[in-house]
């Protein structure tokens, strides 16, 4: 059998390879060597034009020695713990008013999800305006004078604020699409059995959305974790701020592009995507406890 | 099924929702607006307290200082090939290796596959100092190739097509071979055209990702005539720092290209993203 299949087989083989190469060579070029090149440059030192010279774990003592870089570790989980929770419980609200019968469903669905197709530089840009200390408009609606983003308590307010306002209705449609999955004859049984709203909600909604949460949670986890320009466009490099601020992306970019050292900057990442990956597992092993598989 | 609630009941909880929808609504949008009315102010109706709602007399020069400042033109341009580059590239190599991944039978598949995965794992940031040292020995830095260049094949545009060609019934393949196609024609002619609505969420969720993507255009090239819409209002925040209608204005400009396609396609682009969501 193998045998006589040989000649199509081999040619089939052939094609495979023809048709994977082109990707395979790039995921190897683009990203396999380049993330052997970065692991191995976080243990070198940059010199003058660019060379590089192995200097053994220095980079990394140098970082764990630097108050800026635990800070901006600190600042990166702070933000991560400032918009995550806040972010996903909103947007689970919308997406469970969203699945309700709405007239206007697709209209209001299309403007949450409005922050979405726009670049994060622009919107950042009238964030900014608006959290301006003198002439904001959020002052003047909610009569207070906040020096919001010279300040360093309410500079990671604000930033949190338009990272939770600009992934609402990512996540919200993300939510949606696992809500509309349930179905109807569940929340019909628990109406016979006289359940309230909020019951029906904790008792079915939530269990039953559980692995799309769990999903949306994750992707949404790794994305503040990686924040970067937002920050970068609320708060300025030559803001007094910026320390208190920075997430270790931007203390990233910094360090690699405006400072040149790459080798320092290798060891920021390499902590970072560390640090990502602890979280992910945490939260796999977590979810054993509250995510629910069988349908 | 709603005719059996109670009449009382069910209208205060939709009285509830909507509030809180357009409640939100008015919280998405007004940003939008405030945008908008900021970029007609006059720099010094701007900086008035306390603010004026409507700008007194439309100001229309902002746009023009924006377009001065910004060769605004370019930047269109360049975003545009950039998201092109990128989309075509990530249809065409993602397709032929999706489809090889689903439907053929090869030695180191599941070796190769793994490499796939493993890539969408990872987060970007880690190839950013490589790649652009990579760009930069050959000397192609401060190019359109260079924008385009991290998005030259997509492990997740492999990963999520192989999905699509997983769910075409083997027969169809087999059906072509029959009729004496080759691998090749079997996937050019017969299979890739059924994964159209799958194209279609992966070109909508490449586009907006690129268009998004600020840190490596913003290092790869410096030359104002070579930056994308994102860097370019970087740049533009550096030269207007204070004098906010004018970047508004210039804010606008570069979302408006993005902003019309989604009014028009948008339930394409809701669920296309919806599709490929959770990566």
């Amino acid at each position: 059998m193998k045998k006589k299949k040989s000649a199509a087989a081999r040619s089939e083989q052939r094609w495979a390879w023809i048709m994977v190469a082109p990707t395979i060579i790039g995921l190897i070029i683009l990203n396999y060597i380049p993330l052997i090149q970065t692991i191995i440059l976080s243990f070198s030192k940059t010199k003058t034009f660019g060379a590089t010279q192995f200097n053994g774990i220095e980079n990394y003592i140098d970082m764990f020695q630097s108050p800026e870089f635990w800070k901006a570790t600190w600042n990166t989980v702070y933000f991560c713990i400032l918009t995550v929770p806040v972010g996903i419980i909103l947007a689970l609200l919308v997406a469970v008013l969203l699945n309700a019968k709405v007239k206007f469903k697709g209209g209001f669905r299309a403007i949450y999800f409005l922050p979405m197709v726009c670049a994060p530089a622009a919107i950042a840009m009238v964030w900014r305006w608006m959290f301006n200390g003198e002439y904001g408009i959020i002052n003047a609606i909610f009569g207070v004078d906040v020096n919001w983003l010279t300040n360093p308590v309410t500079a990671v307010l604000a930033c949190a604020i338009v990272a939770i306002w600009s992934s609402i209705g990512y996540d919200a449609v993300l939510l949606l699409s696992g809500l509309q999955s349930i179905s109807k004859s569940y929340y019909e049984a628990a109406r016979i059995d006289g359940a309230s709203r909020i019951k029906q909600f904790f008792s079915i909604t939530l269990p039953m959305v559980s692995p799309t949460l769990f999903v949306t949670l994750i992707m949404r986890m790794m994305a503040s974790l990686k924040v970067y320009d937002l920050i970068y466009m609320m708060v300025d490099q030559t803001n007094p701020v910026l320390p208190d601020v920075q997430s270790l992306m931007y203390l990233f970019y910094r360090e690699a592009f405006v400072a040149g050292n790459k080798g320092y900057a290798s060891a920021i990442v390499v902590w970072t995507i560390l640090l990502i990956g602890i979280v992910t597992i945490v939260q796999f092993i977590g979810q054993k406890k509250w995510v629910n598989y069988d349908v | 099924m709603n005719r059996t609630t109670r009449i009382g009941g069910k209208s205060a909880a939709t009285v509830i929702t909507y509030a809180c929808l357009i409640i939100g609504s008015v919280i998405m949008i007004f940003p939008f607006v405030w945008m908008i009315l900021t970029a007609l102010k006059s720099m010094s109706e701007s900086v008035r307290i306390p603010p004026t709602f409507f700008p007194e007399v439309p100001y229309f020069e902002n746009f023009q200082y924006a377009l001065t400042s910004l060769p605004f033109g370019k930047l269109y341009i360049n975003t545009a090939l950039m998201v092109l580059g990128r989309v075509v590239c990530a249809i065409v190599f993602s397709s032929m290796a999706g489809y090889a991944f689903a439907k053929l039978h090869f030695k180191g598949k599941n070796l190769l596959f793994a490499l796939v995965l493993i890539q969408m794992m990872m987060p970007s940031q880690i190839f950013v100092i490589p790649q652009y040292e990579m760009l930069s020995k050959v000397g192609m830095t401060e190019s359109i190739f260079a924008l385009i260049f991290p998005g030259l094949v997509s492990a997740f545009g492999t990963f999520f097509l192989r999905q699509a060609y997983m769910g075409i019934p083997d027969e169809i393949a087999e059906a072509a071979y029959l009729d004496g196609c080759n691998q090749w024609q079997a996937f050019y002619k017969v299979l890739f055209p059924l994964t159209g609505s799958a194209i279609a969420a992966l070109t909508i969720f490449t586009a907006v990702f690129a268009y998004a993507d600020l840190m490596w255009p913003l290092v790869v090239n410096t030359d104002i005539n070579l930056m994308t819409l994102s860097s370019g209002l970087a740049t533009l925040k550096g030269q207007f720092t204070t004098n906010y209608p004018v970047l508004m204005a210039g804010s606008l400009f570069a979302m408006v290209p993005m902003l019309v396609l989604y009014l028009i396609f948008q339930r394409q682009f809701i669920e296309g993203i919806a599709l490929t969501g959770g990566k």
